[in-house]
């Protein structure tokens, strides 16, 4: 009887230590995936900003410090490295450069009233709001994962396999100003 | 925020144990009555059951169907069908169908068997009348509801409930058929096993007892749905503004009914006595928490 008992517990421990096991796979994997989410979400906005410059010059061509600056910071956003800071900086450089561009509408109430005009605007906007949701979604994920990884007993699994603690997503410091919008 | 989701979810957990521990019960009576509790409750259950997950499994389409919801259409519906997809990615959720219901009163409910077969339905009363945050608070409610598996819960209370009606509706007739006479195993003495009377009460009351403690389980969800809408849009005032707004509008829900009742976000009938209070027989029956308790509570996270 005693072996039964012994092999009783033996399978229950296993047991345990699959579902623990898994639980961290699927929450790292949760984490990748919230983070290519949030790529998806910058994509759609990169990809919008030339139908938008597009539109803006048909109107406003001489405005060419800001259509500049939106086109500027759209290709160093294209090619910044994977780094969370350089992506930071990007992002930073984009929104406000979009941001001068929309207050120039004001100006040039053609362009204010144009269809397409109107409609890239609230699409863009829809986008920020996706990439904001989707980067709350990234943090919540880390977080599930990072406790995870540091309770007990699933520290024990995290150190045997190597599970590595992921990094929150940081505004930089700039990002936490609001942008000057300069008429 | 979390430990009210986690106390919410303990709560819930032990309102279904507390329903087992009721339909053990009520088995264990029958059986001191009857003589024969334990395969007349399995058989009880297991028809709930059926009954239960049939409805459960088609919950969306009758749902949907009762209220004759329609899907939104993409173009009219934009502002809407943003939202939620911008909610959706907040929280990890596939999309689910979007319907609209034409109807002024200002009302929205979620259904469907588990995320991936999700549906949400709003009113054009709800989108006229709320401005954005509003509606976000609104659709984050519902589709909290979704996350937390809500469906399945209220069906595992419905199929409890189910039980213990059936089970104490059929030992009672039994009971009056043989003419009140206990069990063959006290055939001997007369029948006043003691026991026998509080088999009796316990039949009796069980019923009502389970559709009281159903009510509390809908309503430690509705407010569950609350908190886990404030973590979904991280921004309660949407919410609270919301539920302030329902407060105000007393226009009746037409398209809902007793049955439905408890999946909309705002209860469609009134419960509401003149006093403006609700009336402490309304209060053990309500399916949601009344909305003065629902906005207080959001105001302290």
């Amino acid at each position: 009887m005693d072996i039964l008992v012994i092999l009783l517990i033996v399978v229950v421990l296993l047991v345990v230590f699959i579902t623990m096991y898994n639980s961290l796979i699927r929450r790292r994997n949760e984490v990748d995936n919230a983070w290519s989410q949030i790529d998806v979400q910058l994509k759609r906005r990169l990809d919008l900003i030339p139908n938008l410059v597009e539109t803006v010059k048909g109107y406003a061509s001489h405005e060419k410090a800001t259509l500049d600056a939106v086109i500027q910071a759209r290709n160093s956003a294209m090619s910044a490295s994977v780094s969370p800071s350089a992506q930071a900086t990007a992002d930073t450089a984009i929104t406000g450069a979009l941001r001068q561009l929309f207050a120039l509408s004001e100006a040039y109430p053609d362009l204010k009233a144009n269809q397409g005009f109107v409609s890239l605007q609230e699409e863009l906007s829809n986008t920020e709001s996706r990439i904001a949701y989707a980067r709350q979604f990234y943090g919540d994920a880390v977080l599930s994962y990072n406790t995870a990884i540091q309770k007990f007993p699933g520290s024990l699994i995290a150190g045997a396999f190597k599970f590595a603690k992921r990094e929150f997503f940081e505004a930089e410091a700039a990002a936490r100003t609001t942008p000057q919008v300069k008429f | 925020m979390n430990d009210l989701i986690a106390s919410n979810k303990r709560r819930t957990f032990f309102l279904l144990t507390g329903f087992i521990v009721i339909t053990v019960l009520v088995g264990m009576a029958v059986g001191v009555l009857i003589g024969n509790g334990t395969t007349g409750t399995i058989i009880a259950l297991v028809f709930s059951a059926v009954f239960a997950f049939g409805s459960y499994w088609k919950s969306d389409s009758v749902a949907l169907r009762v209220s004759r919801a329609v899907p939104a259409d993409p173009v009219e519906f934009r502002r809407l069908h943003n939202l939620v997809e911008g909610l959706c990615i907040a929280s990890g959720l596939p999309k689910p169908r979007v319907f609209i219901i034409r109807d002024d009163a200002p009302n929205a409910f979620a259904t469907g068997r588990n995320p991936k077969h999700a549906a949400i339905a709003v009113t054009t009363g709800l989108l006229e009348k709320m401005n954005r945050v509003e509606l976000e608070g609104v659709v984050a409610h519902e589709l909290s509801h979704i996350k937390n598996y809500d469906i399945l819960v209220s069906t595992l209370a419905v199929t409890l409930v189910g039980t213990i009606a059936l089970v104490t509706d059929i030992t009672l007739r039994m009971m009056w058929w043989n003419g009140g006479r206990v069990s063959r195993g006290n055939d001997r003495r007369d029948s006043t096993n003691p026991l026998a009377f509080v088999g009796i009460a316990l039949l009796i009351l069980a019923p009502i007892l389970a559709r009281i403690m159903q009510a509390s389980i809908s309503r430690r969800r509705e407010t569950l749905a609350d908190v886990s809408a404030c973590k979904m849009t991280r921004y309660p005032p949407g919410l609270i503004s919301a539920l302030e707004k329902l407060q105000a509008d007393s226009t009746v829900t037409h398209s809902a009914s007793m049955a439905t009742a408890h999946m909309w976000i705002e209860q469609p009938m009134s419960g509401v006595n003149d006093a403006g209070r609700l009336g402490m027989w309304h209060k053990l029956f309500n399916t949601h928490p009344p909305l003065a308790e629902r906005i207080a509570l959001l105001r302290e996270i």
